[in-house]
């Protein structure tokens, strides 16, 4: 099962012909994910990696029947690239490029409420590493083969930092159904609350680890959602202990700028709502091998 | 990106929201020059630092003659203010805004900023002005008003009325209150900005409505279509070391520990220091090399964290995915190799081709200390960094 994505998923790529995209593309490609095409407007017609160019997103939905994309597009037309797969009816959309202003997403998050939930596109990032299931297909720029299939869900912020928990799990023989990076913006596509009820709909999931960090509501709206509504344990670590307010800490969404955004914070409001914590990062896979042995 | 009250006010101007007459000063003469040609009996001298709570702070000075501004001027002038804005650094004033003193009968809080949760921009007011907002927010919440803008209409005529009778304006100020508001929404909107603070919005003996502070900041990933803002940067107001490392495309931000940090994206640096703090140090910097870290950005950032003189121990923590650990590892030994460290290496390598990695810098014959988890690169790092503390406590 795993969520988003499987095998079978068509997917196309938006800034297709670009270096990046061609590189990921081909990554994407070689780890056995289902591409059948891409998106660079006025290159239609072409062949790419041996599959076709498409003009539009909508030619790429008609011709090949692509359901999911993923966007590399340049920043300044990202906001543009994701609103025109919504409308061409893509399903999901990971969204890779780092930088797209903060207007723009809130432009593409009203955009994308026009549509009934049924048909709504559901968005990951953008600014992530994307969404892996792994053994079966990666929509995504992460290094593939940290990940051992399994049934632990993961969710978080950064790219690095998941990559970090994935191999921890894989030394201790912990696999993953789904890995999703919802990024480091401060508003993007989906919320770690979102995930987490993809997850717990996902029969292959037994646990979920949540990666967060310092800023905005969102670990703690996972928290409020994870209490009322899931029935599959929660795992928790938020990272950045030791950054100070009012300081960027990279992303552009890691900013302590009100109360309740600081890392002990949350670690104390997740606590509260029944999450386990992981006491430091060096032990996340450790956390959710105790909680995988006590079900 | 932050910008200068007087900036901003000119920027706000130039959306129809009125200014006290003002100008710009670098010296005391210059001060003293701008009173004359604003005219009146009382000046304010304004330090402009980017920094909110300036009052507290002594940054402003009320004025009546002219021997007062030219030692308001004197004495602010290349001064380090120190707000609960600034952190205990400071920030150093170079220039001065000098504007004609205001006959206040009424100050007000206005301010839109970026809802993360509504992911709407919202507008929030409240009749108490001159205040701490964050304050007001804790022991009298029930005095803001919070007003959220639907993006794809933009603020409307009703929002900015109900907005100026929850300020408590009069009906008959309503059409100036309204295009006040209004005005700094556009602002807001055209130039991409997150954040814009009126505090105080002050009501005059006159019946005027003026912006007597003014606050933006602006959002960095838009600066690309918005020339004239990037223009408005300061450097000086912003950490030399943290604009050294923008430049070269490096996310840095310099902290008070002693162990520096390189690492590759935003989370896992934070993990990292986290991981330092709880082996029982503490990080001098968040330093991420981002994704493609060849062996000239690798120095860059080497030399970066270096030139901190307080770091008594290094660590470079990297997980390759698209990157891989053999070009990181040739980055890493040719880096010591140029700049001669004189402190204690961990290298931690992690991801693609990391055997490979861990080969290179082994045979480099350099003294470097490798670590293959994360919690084992911190605990290495804090034992280096004790060693070499002990080491200069004794000379």
């Amino acid at each position: 099962m795993a969520i988003l994505i499987n095998e079978t998923t068509r997917i196309i790529v938006q800034g297709f012909t670009g270096k990046i995209g061609s590189f990921h593309a081909q990554d994407m490609i070689n780890y056995g994910s289902n591409v059948v095409g891409g998106v660079t407007p006025g290159k239609g017609g072409q062949t790419h990696l041996g599959l076709p160019v498409f003009n539009t997103v909508k030619e790429a939905v008609q011709q090949s029947g692509a359901e999911a994309s993923i966007v590399f597009v340049p920043p300044a037309f990202a906001a543009d690239s994701i609103m025109e797969a919504a409308d061409a009816g893509i399903k999901y959309c990971v969204a890779i490029t780092d930088g797209i202003p903060t207007q723009d997403m809130m432009t593409v998050k009203n955009f994308l409420r026009r549509f009934p939930v049924e048909e709504r596109m559901f968005l990951t990032g953008p600014n992530c590493a994307g969404t892996i299931s792994p053994g079966r297909a990666m929509l995504g720029i992460m290094p593939g083969h940290i990940y051992m299939q399994g049934n632990v869900g993961i969710v978080g912020r950064s790219g690095t930092l998941g990559y970090e928990a994935a191999d921890q799990m894989k030394r201790l023989g912990i696999g993953i159904s789904s890995s999703v990076g919802i990024g480091g913006d401060p508003i993007n596509g989906s919320s770690h609350r979102d995930i987490l009820e993809k997850f717990e709909q996902d029969p292959e999931t037994k646990v979920v680890l949540m990666i967060g960090e310092i800023g905005g509501p969102q670990e703690v709206e996972a928290g409020l959602f994870a209490k009322a509504h899931m029935t599959k344990p929660v795992v928790a670590y938020i990272a950045g202990l030791t950054a100070p307010e009012g300081r960027r800490m990279g992303h552009a969404g890691a900013i302590i700028s009100s109360a309740g955004e600081s890392a002990a914070e949350k670690v104390a409001i997740l606590k509260e709502l029944g999450i386990t914590i992981c006491p430091t990062p060096a032990a996340m896979g450790k956390t959710v091998a105790e909680v995988l042995a006590k079900l | 990106m932050d910008i200068h009250e007087y900036q901003a006010k000119e920027l706000l101007s130039s959306y129809g929201v009125k200014i006290a007459e003002g100008g710009l000063a670098y010296s005391p003469e210059d001060a003293v020059q701008r009173t004359r040609e604003i005219g009146g009996t009382v000046w304010a001298v304004k330090a402009q630092i980017h920094s909110g709570a300036r009052g507290k702070a002594g940054g402003i000075k009320i004025c009546k003659t002219h021997d007062e501004v030219e030692a308001a001027a004197e004495a602010l002038l290349g001064k380090r203010l120190v707000t609960h804005q600034t952190g205990p650094a400071g920030k150093v004033c170079g220039r001065l805004y000098v504007e004609a003193g205001t006959d206040i009968v009424k100050e007000m809080y206005f301010c839109f900023l970026v809802d993360r949760s509504a992911e709407r921009i919202v507008m929030v007011g409240s009749a108490q002005g001159g205040m701490d907002i964050e304050e007001l927010a804790v022991t009298n919440p029930e005095a803001i008003t919070k007003i959220y803008i639907e993006p794809s209409v933009g603020l409307q005529a009703y929002q900015a009325r109900e907005m100026a009778f929850a300020l408590g304006l009069d009906a008959e100020i309503m059409s100036h209150a309204v295009k006040t508001i209004k005005g700094c929404y556009r602002a807001l909107r055209d130039l991409d900005a997150n954040m814009l603070e009126i505090n105080p919005l002050v009501m005059t003996r006159s019946g005027e409505l003026l912006a007597l502070d003014a606050k933006m900041g602006f959002d960095e990933n838009a600066l690309f279509r918005q020339q004239k803002i990037s223009e408005l940067r300061d450097k000086t107001q912003e950490d030399p070391r943290e604009t050294a490392a923008a430049d070269r495309g490096l996310s840095y931000v310099g902290l008070d520990g002693d162990i520096g940090c390189m690492i590759n994206g935003a989370g896992l640096a934070m993990a990292t220091m986290d991981m330092i703090k709880l082996a029982g140090g503490e990080p001098a910097n968040f330093l991420d090399v981002g994704g493609g870290a060849s062996a000239e950005r690798t120095e860059k950032a080497f030399r970066l964290v270096l030139a901190d003189k307080n770091v008594k121990a290094m660590l470079v923590n990297i997980f390759a995915g698209i990157n891989r650990c053999d070009w990181i590892a040739e980055g890493v030994v040719q880096a010591v190799k140029k700049i001669d460290m004189k402190i204690p290496l961990i290298v931690r390598l992690s991801g693609t081709n990391v055997e490979e990695g861990q080969r290179i810098i082994r045979e480099s014959g350099l003294p470097i200390i490798t670590a293959e988890t994360l919690a084992e690169a911190a605990e290495k790092a804090v034992q280096a960094r004790n060693e070499v503390a002990a080491q200069w406590a004794q000379g």
